[in-house]
């Protein structure tokens, strides 16, 4: 448990946090490591865990049929993967695969989303670290739409 | 010759094209090809990375294009050029032995000078990386005068990616990071799938002692800047190669103001605090 703590301590998304709280997040952590081509999730499962990037890289996929998937993100250390733990009914929206070997921490949903019930700061601190990243990542997405490499 | 003749001279010579031959075709992507142009009267001019020339196909036009290297042995130009209209096309589609008007080089290069010492980050959007190439070639041809380089390209597709095996022998250096990204990714991409922009804090660099480059279509630098401010660098040490229609290249038609500024001689290469307003602004 200590050792987990000390991880999420030198974990980008915790930079700030405090100690406390961390405390309550690591008692709802484990440690993973995923070899290449294994998923960390698939569409339609429920969103009982999300993850943060130790080492290594995540592809996230969308599957479309007759066809190869179509990775719409990669993501490496210091990332987080997975939102839909925080939105009823917690079921994943996409594929995460592991490009390469990838070493993340697991935060079982559930447990974390009982502990923030039960105390709101704790709550209002995930919520104040997700949301910048779901936002840049809405925004990044919206850049790849525009297709800003084509011809004007 | 007469002194009022020396003055016309010198008055009239930055409008007069030079003659150069296409010694060598590239192609590069569907749409773009890189000219090697040798002079045919005297040697070519000195330049400094960053700056352009204004390439003229005769009979259709001029355009500005930025110098992506200078020939072995110093004597060519080389261009890298995409085909979006009347003139672009011409050019692209010169063969080798064809003429061309070349006027320039014309702006100010990138201040890679003010960056020794430090660390150096360099961010390229698609043909963005044709005016940063000269400047990634001095800086490695200089490698021990910096401290950490991060080189990080998107472009649209694997298929779309420019100078494909000089990002592979840069990569392949042990002195750089390297870090490619396509907005679009088929089957057989193994690499980063996403903006630029998402390459930055990932980076392997120190954000108080970094001078960023940035090169690319405006959202993608807008957003670049926006990264790179969150990574910390300051605004005073991010340049940006800005793009603006040209037309003498010697900041008297004003085709190409952006603000108080002209692009042709005071830029194309801009410090960020002095176009960071403008940058804003919709439809300059
Ligand atoms: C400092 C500078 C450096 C440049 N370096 C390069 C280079 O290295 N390689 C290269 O291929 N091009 C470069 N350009 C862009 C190039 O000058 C234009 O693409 C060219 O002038 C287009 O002329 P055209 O007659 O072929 O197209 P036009 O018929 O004038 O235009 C065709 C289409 O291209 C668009 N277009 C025109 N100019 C630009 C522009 N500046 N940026 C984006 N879209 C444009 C138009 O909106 C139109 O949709 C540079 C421009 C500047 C100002
Ligand atoms: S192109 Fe004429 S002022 Fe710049």
């Amino acid at each position: 448990m200590q050792e987990l703590e000390q991880i999420l301590a030198e974990h980008p998304f915790f930079a700030g946090f405090e100690s406390a709280h961390r405390h309550l997040v690591a008692g709802c952590a484990r440690n993973h490591r995923f070899d290449a081509g294994r998923y960390l999730f698939r569409e339609g499962e429920s969103a009982d865990e999300f993850f943060l990037i130790r080492h290594g890289r995540v592809a996230l996929e969308i599957a479309s049929p007759g066809h190869a998937s179509i990775v719409i993100a990669t993501l490496g250390a210091g990332d987080i993967v997975g939102a839909s733990w925080l939105v009823s009914p917690y079921r994943w929206n996409f594929d995460a695969r592991a490009l390469e070997v990838t070493r993340a921490i697991g935060i079982d949903a559930s447990c974390l989303r009982c502990k923030c019930d039960v105390d709101h700061d704790l709550g209002y601190a995930m919520m104040t670290r997700f949301l910048p990243i779901l936002v840049n990542r809405l925004h990044a997405t919206r850049l790849q739409l525009l297709d800003v490499y084509g011809k004007r | 010759m007469s002194t009022e003749n020396a003055k016309v001279v010198e008055l009239i010579s930055p409008f007069t094209p030079r003659r150069y031959r296409v010694e060598h075709v590239q192609r590069e992507l569907s749409d773009t090809v890189t000219l090697t142009l040798a002079p045919v009267d005297g040697a070519r001019p000195a330049f400094v990375p960053g700056q352009f020339n204004m390439l003229y196909a005769f009979g259709v036009g001029e355009a500005a294009i930025s110098i992506s290297a200078g020939g072995a042995g110093n004597g060519a130009f080389v261009h890298t050029v995409r085909e979006v209209g009347a003139v672009s096309g011409a050019i692209a589609r010169l063969g080798v032995g064809a003429m061309l008007g070349l006027r320039g080089p014309f702006g100010v290069g990138w201040p890679f000078l003010s960056a020794v010492g430090g660390d150096v980050v360099i961010v390229a959007g698609g043909l963005g990386l044709a005016p940063l190439r000269p400047v990634i070639h001095a800086i490695l041809s200089d490698r021990n005068r910096y401290n950490r380089i991060a080189v990080l390209f998107g472009t649209r597709s694997p298929v779309e990616l420019l100078y494909r095996h000089e990002l592979e022998s840069w990569r392949q250096r042990l002195d750089v990071e390297v870090e490619v990204t396509v907005d679009h990714a088929d089957a057989q991409w193994h690499g980063h799938v996403g903006v630029v922009p998402s390459l930055i804090a990932r980076a392997g660099f120190d954000p108080q002692r970094a001078t960023a480059f940035v090169c690319g279509p405006e959202i993608m630098m807008r957003f670049t800047v926006g990264a790179l401010r969150d990574a910390g660098v300051a605004a005073q040490r991010i340049y940006l190669s800005m793009e603006r229609n040209m037309k003498c290249a010697i900041g008297l038609c004003g085709h190409c103001q952006f603000g108080s500024a002209f692009v042709c001689k005071d830029g194309p290469v801009m410090r960020l605090d002095a176009v960071a307003d403008i940058l804003a602004v919709r439809e300059v």
